[in-house]
Parts: structure tokens; sequence; C-alpha cells
């Protein structure tokens, strides 16, 4: 024992969570905000300073152990052997104050509204198109355009129902969009299950503060299927559309039907007959009007898109066009989440809504141009770079983290086809205190804050709080060994 | 009053919740039969007859096929850890597992759990712990865990479609499994007869009714002496005994009642319920010694084939559009 433990003050023996914390040279969500502490951040502060490093781990083990028992788990396929893996929990909360969440809120309302706009235009008068706000070969060259949708009227003209945009902070604390999500996001039931593990485990952190409810999600969802079934149908019949038992996120399709209510289905419970869709069940067939389908584009209908697809419904896509049924997301949604088409969002926004974007995004070179491409090349060390038709963090290279021999490698992929990359700044992303195996660490962190859009924008006042649990690491996907955590918005 | 008809039950998660409750009720019974096995039943030379499990389940071939040694010894690991048997309880249960996950929006979180921390269990055994020495043990583990899942089934599982569809799923099995215990044992011990009274007698025909959980339940009738006719009749007629033939007949026609009156399935069901008329009929015009004098294994075989019929006319009325469910079809015995 050296002489500075000697003399230590003895609370110091019993020490917080947090006294060891080595605040890193990053926003910290909770130990470095760059300014005046809020009272909410300090207030968990407190309170994670009363318990101890081996009380966090008993904790943590036991709710770990129970998410694997009650079967919230996705599932990995190696070697032909399906694994049921959890998404690790980290039970530190990530804590946004209610002026953020106003912010974020304000901010993922307009970027939906003019995702909506821009879904709309593309696939009838093209303005955007010809004003020159985007190349047009973007759009329609692009993989996601689809042209079962050209001229199509659906209800509301909403064609992102459900959306989850990524946001990061950088080293000032500012929130950026890092993606939108407008296909079939998924994560949600994970910002639920963990509010209630959360509740669960540390019921000493959480009470008495003005922690926002997430609760709403399921009927909320609901309600935006009903108000976009379509006219005329009163009492709507929701179904949600799955793979099946073996799709990795099958965990959450059954929580989103259970919360909802509504049948889980998958393509073989339903046939469409006379244009109108149907669901098998025991007493005869029984009309569905909205669809909540969690199966993308190319699997919905095997006359239109994949012949070989068995996870579909023959016939669904022309029920579809037809307006016998709502399709929740719209079919080519794709094209407005794609990575190429982010770098003209701030342009799309001020476009059609006359605004600045209340959420800035990140500066983006596109390869596809020449200027990007030159810049990209002639910075790469210093780029993140990323294939546009990628997700879950696949195939992109962090340049200051690769070896000389990796950016040379990608610089030969980059010039085979420039058009499939886009570059961005490194971003320093925020981090927040995560137990770690040698104590409590600073990790990187990310947050997907769910929206639902039926007569208006909803936005889920919490969100999905991502880890990259590898130290440094700035990939968040939990493909790719992240964890999450519960994202406590505070009402005050 | 419970009301039936407000939700329509997809076929796919009727077929599966029937499965998932007749496997769950076949994997109790077979870790029943295989304890008892162990214990009570030996043949002529005082060896543990397993090959009599093996014809009970009418897997001779199978079990010559993945055991050309044909040593009924190894009928412990293919009945309980053998992932080549979709009969064994490891089967069973992913089998089970694979149903619920289908039917998870309709069954609670409890129920969900329970089944999912017990096939672990169960994927995690390995054979060399389920073996003799063992059995004991493992099969006793194995039937509290159906009973777990049976009392959460009760306490949790909301009364409507789904719910008549797993109690079809469960006493059609009850009646399977009691007319196949009865028809191979009685086989099995027939000749015996020629010696009434001896010892390893009494003894054999207890562990037919302690393989059906029947034996202190009989006992409280105090029947005069213990014959094969009084132990067939009591398993087949008895409608106080939980596993009877009579008593789940009557249960599997309540429940089609029960769908024809409150989920207004009347015509859907008339077929079948003529079909289950048919059967109780034949049932209670005879005593358990016409049916011995009659040709017991003639009729159980009879019975067995009314009852494949019953469940393929479920199938075909309530899914009608195969493919359908997860599981079922490929696991479902050969007659």
């Amino acid at each position: 024992m050296s002489d500075a433990t000697l003399h230590a003050p003895s609370s110091t023996q019993f020490s917080g969570l947090l006294d060891n914390y080595r605040i890193p040279d990053f926003f910290c969500e909770l130990m470095n905000r760059q300014g005046p502490v809020p009272a909410a951040v300090q207030s968990v502060r407190n309170r994670l300073a009363s318990l101890d490093l081996e009380e966090l781990r008993r904790r943590t083990t036991a709710a770990e152990a129970q998410l694997y028992r009650m079967g919230i788990t996705f599932t990995v396929y190696s070697n032909r052997e399906a694994i049921d893996r959890i998404l690790p929990f980290d039970a530190i909360p990530r804590v946004i104050t209610a002026q953020e969440w106003d912010h974020i809120e304000r901010g993922v309302q307009q970027r939906i509204a003019a995702l909506n706009l821009f879904l709309h235009d593309i696939y009838h008068d093209r303005k955007v198109l010809r004003d020159g706000i985007i190349p047009a070969e973007l759009v329609l060259n692009n993989p996601n355009y689809c042209a079962a949708m050209i001229g199509l009227k659906v209800p509301g003209g909403v064609y992102v129902h459900v959306s989850g945009t990524d946001l990061i902070r950088d080293r000032d604390g500012r929130f950026l969009i890092l993606e939108d999500n407008a296909r079939t996001p998924s994560g949600v039931s994970y910002v639920i299950e963990n509010r209630h593990m959360m509740l669960r485990l540390m019921p000493d952190l959480a009470s008495g503060l003005p922690i926002r409810s997430v609760e709403e999600y399921g009927p909320r969802l609901h309600q935006t299927l009903c108000e976009v079934a379509p006219e005329g149908v009163v009492d709507p019949q929701v179904v949600l559309l799955s793979p099946g038992i073996y799709n990795s996120a099958y965990f959450e399709h059954v929580f989103l039907s259970r919360e909802m209510g509504v049948p889980l289905v998958e393509g073989k419970d339903l046939f469409v007959d006379n244009h109108r869709v149907f669901m098998r069940t025991v007493t005869g067939p029984r009309p569905v009007h909205a669809i909540y389908r969690r199966l993308n584009d190319e699997f919905l209908d095997p006359l239109v898109f994949n012949p070989d697809s068995l996870l579909g419904v023959p016939g669904l896509i022309e029920a579809y066009r037809r307006g016998n049924v709502t399709l929740a997301n719209a079919l080519g949604t794709g094209v407005a989440d794609d990575k190429a088409v982010y770098a003209y969002m701030p342009r799309i926004i001020r476009y059609y809504l006359g605004e600045d974007p209340i959420l800035e995004s990140v500066d983006t070179h596109i390869c596809a141009e020449p200027e990007g491409l030159a810049y990209t090349l002639a910075n790469l060390d210093k780029l993140v770079v990323k294939p546009v038709g990628e997700s879950g963090g696949y195939g992109l290279i962090i340049g200051p983290h690769a070896t000389a021999a990796e950016l040379e490698d990608f610089r030969h992929k980059l010039l085979e086809n420039p058009a499939n990359y886009i570059s961005q700044p490194v971003i320093g992303l925020s981090v927040t205190p995560t137990l770690c195996p040698d104590g409590v660490e600073a990790r990187h962190v990310d947050l997907r804050p769910f929206a639902l859009t039926g007569r208006a924008v909803w936005v889920l006042p919490g969100g999905l709080s991502r880890v990259a649990l590898r130290k440094g690491s700035l990939v968040v996907n939990s493909s790719q060994g992240g964890g999450s955590k519960d994202t406590w918005v505070m009402a005050s | 009053m419970t009301d039936f008809t407000f939700n329509s039950l997809l076929s796919r998660y009727a077929e599966c919740i029937m499965w998932l409750a007749r496997y769950m009720e076949r994997m109790e019974n077979l870790a029943r039969l295989l304890e008892v096995t162990e214990t009570f039943v030996r043949d002529g030379e005082g060896q543990t007859a397993w090959d009599s499990i093996i014809s009970i389940n009418s897997d001779e071939e199978l079990f010559t096929q993945l055991h050309p040694a044909n040593d009924p010894a190894d009928a412990v690991s293919f009945y309980i850890t053998e992932h080549a048997n979709p009969g064994s309880i490891v089967s069973m249960a992913v089998a089970i597992r694979d149903n619920a996950r289908a039917v998870r929006p309709l069954v609670s979180t409890e129920m969900w759990t329970h089944l999912n921390v017990f096939t672990r269990w169960l994927l995690d055994l390995d054979a060399g712990r389920a073996k003799l020495n063992n059995l004991s043990a493992v099969c006793t583990h194995i039937r509290q865990e159906c009973q777990t899942h049976y009392g959460i089934a009760e306490g949790t599982l909301y009364h409507d479609q789904a719910w008549l569809f797993y109690r079809l799923g469960k006493h059609l099995e009850r009646c399977d499994q009691i007319t196949r215990l009865v028809d191979i044992r009685y086989h099995m011990l027939l000749p015996r007869e020629e010696r009434p009274g001896s010892e390893i007698d009494i003894t054999q025909w207890t562990s037919v009714l302690r393989s059906a959980a029947a034996y202190h339940a009989f006992r409280r009738l105090r029947p005069v002496a213990v014959t094969p006719s009084n132990i067939v009749g009591f398993l087949l007629k008895n409608e106080s005994f939980p596993r009877s033939l009579a008593g789940n007949l009557r249960l599997v026609d309540e429940t089609l009642t029960f769908l024809a009156n409150h989920a207004g399935l009347r015509d859907l069901c008339a077929p079948l319920q003529e079909c289950l008329d048919e059967l109780r009929a034949t049932l209670s015009d005879q005593t358990a010694e016409d049916i011995i004098s009659r040709g017991l294994h003639d009729y159980m075989n009879w019975i067995q084939r009314q009852l494949t019929q019953i469940q393929a006319a479920i199938a075909t009325t309530f899914w009608p559009q195969p493919p359908v469910g997860a599981h079922g079809a490929q696991l479902q015995r050969q007659e």
C-alpha cells in the first residue's frame, strides 16, 4: 500500500463508480459536458457515486442472464449453427436533458417531413431533379428507386411511417445526423426492454427522476398504421409481416406485434384474392388493411421482385398499387436513406421546407463526383470511407485507424468503383462511462431516436444508445461487438 | 362469459400451439415410461425391457438404423439425447420451443422463458449424464419441467381460440399415449397369464399403472383383485382418471363443442364431433372384459387410426393450406 492511499480521505476506500474514471479528450455525456453541468446529469452522477464496482458487476451479470433466459436475443449464424446472442447491456444510463431533447425532436420531425416530401416528389413530378437540387441519375439509377411506386398515391403522402435516425455528437457536444434509416429500422424493442431491465435492476438509480416514459410506442405504432390504412376502412386490420422465426430480429417482431395486439404473420399466412389481401385463420379468410412489414422490398412479392422468394405474398404489390392495402414503410424508400443522397439532405430540407436544417449533417464527399473522389484519395488517411449500399458497419475504412497496407488496399477498391463510396471526416464521437473488464471506462456512443409518421411526426422520447464496447472503436453496430444502454430523456 | 369470436386465430398459430401441447404431453409420458421401465420392468432374465419402449413408439426401424448393434440399452440415449431421433426428448423440446417461438405473441413471457430455459438445459445435457445410474433423476427433472409448463399454461394462457387448440392437442395426445401403452404392455404381459399370482407378474402389471401415473388412484378403488382386465378397464374407461381414454375423449369433445358454439365454427366442427361420438360410444358400450375377449389389440389399433384421422381432419379443417406451421407433420408418428 502506498503512502498516497494511506493518506487519502477514507471515503475513497469505498470509492464511487466514477472516482477512477479517466475523462478522455472527447465530449463525455456524463463527465465532460464542456460547460455547466445540467441538474439532471448531476443527480445521476451523484447517485452513481453511491454504487461500487462489484455491485454494478453483480447487477449487470444478473441482467444479462435475465435477457438470455427471456430470449431477448438476436440470432447470429455461423457454421450453419444458429446462436442466440443478447445485445450486451450496460447498466450506466445515458442522460439526455429536456433542452437537448427538444432540439433532437424538432430536428427529427423536420428531417422526416423533408424525406416524405422528397419521396413523393421523386415518384411524381420530380421537381427536385429538374431544379437541379440533386443529380437525377443519383435518384433514378439508384438500386432502391422503385418503378412500381411511380405515380402511386399513398395515404396521407406518407412513405416513411417508421424511421430511425442515427445521431452522433462531436467533440463540442453538437448532435449531427449520421444516417437516416427509412426502410425497416430495428432496435426499438431494445429501447423499451432496456428500460424495463433498468427499472428492475437499478430502481435506486431511477427513482424520483423525471425520466420520460417509452411505453407509448406500441399503441402509437398501431394508431399510426390505422391512420394510413386505405380510406373508408373502419377499424382496419393491422398485421406485422415478418420473415419468420429464423430472422435475426424475430424477437423485435414478436415484441411489436404483442405491444400492438395484432397478429404476427409470415408470407404464407397471407394471400391475395381479387387484389385484396387476406390472412388465413381458423374461421377462414380475414381481410387485412395495413401491413407493418419487416421484410425488405425485394422479398415482398415474388410476382414483382425476386421470383424465388418464399417469404412474400404473390399479388401483394398489385393490391397495394390499387390502394386496397397499406404497406409501412412504402416501397422504394431506400432512395431516401441512401448514403450518397444523404449528402444532399441539407439542400433537400431547404428546398421543400424553406428552413435551415435543425440538426446538421456530417460533411460528405461523394466519390462519384470527380472533386469528391480527388479529395477522398488525397485525404484517405484522415477520412471515414463508406460503401453506399452497405449497412451494419460493414465494408468501411476509418483512415486514422488503418494501416498503410489497408489504406493501399482500400485505395484500389475505391478506384475500381468510385460511385460505390462516400467519405466523411472522422468525428470524435462522444463517449459515456461504460462498465468494462478493467473498470468503468469511456466508450464511444451514438443515439438512434425512433419516429412514427401518420398524420403527424411523433418521436419516441428515448432512443437506442449503442456503445462501441471495444476500447477506442467507433463502430457501435451490434453485429460488430456493440452493446446498448438505457437512454433517459428527462422531462425537466 | 368467455368470448372466443373476437379474435380469428391465424391457422398457423392454431397448428403450432396444438403441436406444442401434443409434444409436451408426449415428452412427459416418455420420461415417465423410461423411468418406470428402468425401475420396474424386467424381462424373463431380470433384464430391463428397453425393447418394449421401442415397440410402444413403433421405432424399431429407426432404432436399428441408428444402432446397428441393436443393443436395447442404447434406448436410453436414443430417447433422451439423440438428435437424429425426432421422437427423442431433446428433439421434442426443440420442436416445442420452435412452435412456442412461432406463437410467442400469444404466450406469456413466463411460458416462453420457462420453455427457453428448459430446452437449453436439455440441449446441454450430454449423453453421459443421462446414462443409467442417473436416469431416474434426469427423468424426474424432465417430468417436473413438463408439469411446471402445465402450471404456467393454466395460470397464464389467455382463454381464447389458441387455448382451445392447446387443449385439443393435449387431450388428443393423452388418448394416443394411453392406447399405445395399454396395447403394447398388454401384449408383452399376456403370455405370463399362464402363471398368475407370481411376484413378477404383479410388479409388471402395476408398472403399467405407474407408467400412466395411475397406481395410487387405482389403489384407492381397492379392487378385489389386481387383474389385467381391471387395469385395462381403469386406464381406458375411468373418466375420473386424468389420463384415461374415456376422460380425454370427453375433453376433446367438449373443446370441439366450445369451438363450434362460441367461435361460429359449427359447420366445420360437426364432422369431427360425429367421429368422436362414435369413438366414445364404442368405449362406453363395452366392458373391459368385452374389449379383451373381442381383441384388445385390434380395438386399440382402430382407436389409434381414428385419432390419426381426427388429427388429419382438424388440419384440413383449420389449416387447409399446407405448408403452414414450423413443425408438426414431419414429427407425426407413422402408423
